[in-house]
C-alpha cells in the first residue's frame, strides 16, 4: 500500500512525531511504500538539525534523517509553517534575508501542494497529531 | 492526477487559541487548486471559527474570519456544520457568517454553502470521504 504521512506536532513535547516515526518504520518493514512524509503546524520543528537532546534520550530529528537516508524517504516541511517557526534552508535564507540555516539532512522545504498531492497519489493519508 | 478524491477538512478547534484553524484554512485554499471534491466539517469548538463579528484587536492576532466568505469563489461550497456542536455552545445558524457560492450551472444563482447536519449525519458524511484532514 502507498502511504503519505502527515506529522502535525513538534518533537518531544508531543508523542505524535514518535508515533509517526514508528508507524513509518513499521510500514516500510512490512513492505509498504511511503510516498511522502509531510510536516505541518509545529511538526516542522522535527526538521531542525540544531536540536541537542540528552545523550540518553532518542534523537528524534536524527532518527528521521537516518530513516530518510536508508529508505530514500521524501521528508517535506511546509514552507508557510516553516517561515513562521524559523526552519530555514539555503533557498529560504536567501529569499528572506536570514543569516543562517537549520534544516536537517534528508528534509526539504516545499508548499502545501505537496500534502494535497500526497493525498491524491497515496492509498491512505495517515495523520499524527492531537 | 486524473482521479478525483473526496477531501474533507475537519475543523474541531476554536479559531485563535491555537493556530490549527488558520493553518487548516491555508491548506483548504491551496488544495482548492487541485480540483478535487472538497468539503469542510465544523464540529466541537470548530463551530466558533464561522461565527460572525469576530474582533481580534484585543489579542493582537490577525482576524482571518473574512477568508471563510471567499471560499465560495474557490468552489469550496460544501460546508457541514454539526447541529449538536452549535446547540451545546448556545449558538444557532444566525450566529454564523452567511456563506454562499454562485452556481454557474444555475445562472450563477447564489446558494448557501453551509449545511446543518446532525451528529449522526456528520458521521455518515465523514465515512463517505477518501481523505480526512483533521485540524
Amino acid at each position: 500500500m502507498k502511504l503519505t504521512i502527515q506529522v502535525n506536532e513538534g518533537p518531544y513535547q508531543h508523542q505524535a512525531s514518535d508515533s509517526a516515526y514508528h508507524f513509518t518504520k513499521a510500514a516500510l518493514e512490512k513492505g509498504h511504500e511511503i510516498f511522502r512524509v509531510f510536516f505541518y503546524h509545529d511538526g516542522v520543528n522535527n526538521g531542525t538539525r540544531l536540536t541537542t537532546p540528552p545523550q540518553d534520550d532518542r534523537n528524534i530529528v536524527k532518527r528521521w534523517s537516518d530513516l530518510a537516508a536508508e529508505h530514500d524517504l521524501d521528508l517535506v516541511i511546509c514552507v508557510a509553517a516553516a517561515q513562521r517557526r524559523g526552519i530555514v534552508d539555503d533557498g529560504e535564507a536567501e529569499r528572506n534575508g536570514k543569516d543562517a540555516t537549520n534544516i536537517a539532512p534528508g528534509f526539504r522545504i516545499s508548499g502545501l501542494g505537496q500534502l494535497i498531492e500526497g493525498g491524491i497519489q497515496s492509498d491512505r493519508l495517515v495523520v499524527f497529531g492531537d | 492526477m486524473s482521479e478525483i478524491k473526496k477531501f474533507m477538512y475537519v475543523n474541531r478547534r476554536a479559531p485563535y487559541g491555537t493556530i490549527y484553524a488558520w493553518e487548516s484554512l491555508e491548506v483548504v485554499l491551496i488544495g482548492a487548486a487541485f480540483e478535487q471534491d472538497v468539503s469542510l466539517a465544523f464540529i466541537d469548538d470548530g463551530v466558533y471559527q464561522l461565527t460572525k463579528g469576530q474582533d481580534t484587536a484585543g489579542i493582537e492576532m490577525k482576524n482571518f474570519s473574512p477568508t471563510y466568505s471567499a471560499l465560495g469563489d474557490y468552489e469550496v461550497n460544501k460546508i457541514y456544520v454539526e447541529k449538536e456542536s452549535l446547540e451545546e455552545r448556545g449558538l444557532t445558524l444566525d450566529d454564523l457568517q452567511h456563506l454562499v457560492w454562485e452556481d454557474e450551472d444555475d445562472d450563477w444563482a447564489e446558494k448557501d454553502s453551509i449545511r446543518l447536519v446532525s451528529r449522526a449525519e456528520m458521521a455518515d458524511v465523514l465515512a463517505d470521504q477518501d481523505i480526512l484532514f483533521n485540524f
